[in-house]
């Protein structure tokens, strides 16, 4: 933990370097985003509902699904960007050292740029919060942390996966998008608009519904209170990832120079 | 003339040759495509008067898109030529009795058209043989697919002639980053990826309309499901004329002013 304070505070000094330029990128950070939320802006000056979620209601889904994927992009973007560190051999010089190999794979990239994203997240959500009207509890400020926590973990077992197969195809893999970049993108509106099948799938298999459209049902108080602690649920995703990564790490085999 | 199809030609078998990248980027789209409809769906069902195409129409819409992505993707632009002017590399072009312009084009569009060529076949094929109204419906009649097929060819020369604009505006900015993004937003947003223009609310719509981006993806997509017919349509597929001739004419004209004056960055 302490050595990832190190890594934390080199890369805050690193891109304190060039100033503008980290600026620029945050702005454009911020507006990748925000046509998105412009879709919805636009949905919504037509239709007033959808299955049952009103204007507001989708923005906080919108929000929290950022927020939730834009930390685990800039916490473990070093696995993002994994198949560069296999490709150039430096993934050898990370075996050699007497530290953890995750450690230092996450300690590789810490994108502070994100901070564009995360802001217009948060700016979206706490809108959302004001215009609808939910009731709050103590409970219910701790269920939004764990909606946080939990989604971090969900993408960055995500990114894991994606590391992981590097290992294997040495390249990463563009059909791996479907999982965290589509994730990013249709999680704007809750889960269950898309189906039924699409909910089953998003429970079971990859866990979105349980970091954002079960708990987003309690903090809207149409769901169980038990709702509220599935994040928690949704974070042993991170176990198979963390098996695959395993299996990863045996099967390497150098392509160094 | 014959040189510019010779750089086409090449560009197209080296684009052909990703065929790997192809197929992964073919089931991402698939599954876009299948989320975009689902969504849609959601809002049908919640209000079937307020929606401003049919169900089958906006379906048709989203598999097109998926299908010919290669023709609308603002970032698909060439790193290559945007390094080459930002390290000096092209001077090298410049020593070729060729007109960059007419090379760069030819080289982007043949670019796009492999990529396109290569993909959307299979995705055309699998939304045919979805269930009726998320598959992707027959053409309503034969002349409204041939003008589809010519909206579509604008729709590409277009697309090629904006994104030929920023090469040649980086000829004056150095650090091309800022523009490309603005551009891609803004392609993204007024062009109906995002949403489909006829979602936005009649005023704004118009406005858009009238826009060049509303001459790419716009076009084509909806004429057809014959959701742009008659007047309207003839309309639109004059805008894309006008607006091809109009931006590849400024782009001509930027390049001949670049090429007086570009300063070439040493080493």
């Amino acid at each position: 933990m302490k050595l990832y304070g190190k890594y934390f505070v080199m890369h805050l000094k690193s891109v304190m370097e060039y100033k503008t330029s980290f600026l620029l990128t945050c702005i454009s950070q911020f507006f990748v985003s925000f046509n998105i939320f412009l879709g919805i802006y636009f949905m919504f000056q037509r239709f007033s509902k959808v299955e049952g979620f009103t204007y507001p209601e989708v923005l906080l889904s919108f929000g929290i699904t950022l927020m939730e994927f834009t930390l685990a992009e800039a916490f473990a973007r070093g696995f993002d960007t994994f198949g560069s560190i296999i490709n150039h051999g430096e993934f050898d010089r990370i075996l050699a050292r007497p530290r953890g190999i995750i450690l230092q794979v996450l300690g590789s990239r810490i994108e502070f740029t994100r901070i564009g994203r995360l802001l217009q997240a948060i700016v979206v959500f706490a809108y959302g919060l004001a215009v609808s009207d939910v009731r709050w509890t103590p409970w219910k400020v701790f269920s939004i942390l764990l909606m946080l926590l939990g989604g971090t973990v969900v993408f960055s077992g995500l990114f894991l996966i994606y590391a992981s197969v590097c290992f294997f195809t040495i390249e990463g893999l563009e059909f791996m998008n479907i999982f965290t970049d589509g994730a990013r993108e249709y999680g704007k509106y809750p889960v269950s608009i898309y189906g039924k099948r699409v909910l089953q799938l998003c429970t079971f298999v990859v866990p979105y519904a349980l970091i954002q459209y079960y708990p987003l049902l309690y903090l809207l108080d149409r769901g169980k209170p038990s709702y509220s602690l599935l994040p928690l649920a949704a974070c042993l995703f991170i176990i198979p990832c963390l098996l695959l990564w395993r299996a990863g790490v045996r099967h390497y085999t150098s392509s160094g120079s | 003339m014959r040189k510019y199809l010779a750089f086409f030609r090449l560009r197209f078998s080296m684009g052909l040759q990703y065929r790997a990248a192809a197929l992964a980027g073919m089931s991402t789209q698939l599954v876009w495509g299948i989320m975009e409809i689902l969504m849609f769906r959601a809002f049908y069902r919640a209000d079937a008067s307020a929606f401003p195409m049919s169900l089958e129409a906006t379906s048709a819409y989203v598999w097109l898109q998926q299908a010919f992505l290669a023709f609308h993707a603002a970032m698909f632009m060439e790193n290559e030529i945007f390094e080459s002017i930002s390290n000096g590399n092209i001077v090298y072009e410049l020593c070729r009795p060729v007109n960059i312009y007419n090379m760069w084009f030819s080289r982007n569009l043949a670019k796009r058209v492999s990529s396109a060529a290569l993909r959307c076949m299979p995705i055309l094929l699998i939304a045919v043989f979805l269930p009726a109204p998320y598959g992707l419906m027959p053409p309503v009649s034969f002349p409204v697919f041939l003008l589809f097929l010519f909206s579509l060819l604008l729709w590409i020369l277009v697309t090629v002639s904006f994104c030929m604009l920023i090469y040649m505006a980086s000829f004056f900015t150095i650090s091309h980053a800022g523009i490309r993004m603005a551009a891609f937003c803004a392609v993204d947003f007024f062009s109906g990826a995002v949403i489909p223009l006829p979602f936005f609310p009649d005023r704004i719509r118009q406005i858009f309309e009238l826009l060049p981006f509303a001459a790419m993806q716009n076009v084509p997509l909806r004429i057809y499901s014959g959701d742009l017919s008659g007047s309207a349509m003839w309309q639109a597929l004059f805008l894309q004329c006008f607006w091809f001739l109009i931006m590849a004419g400024t782009g001509r004209a930027i390049n001949a002013i670049a090429m007086k004056k570009v300063t070439v960055q040493g080493g």
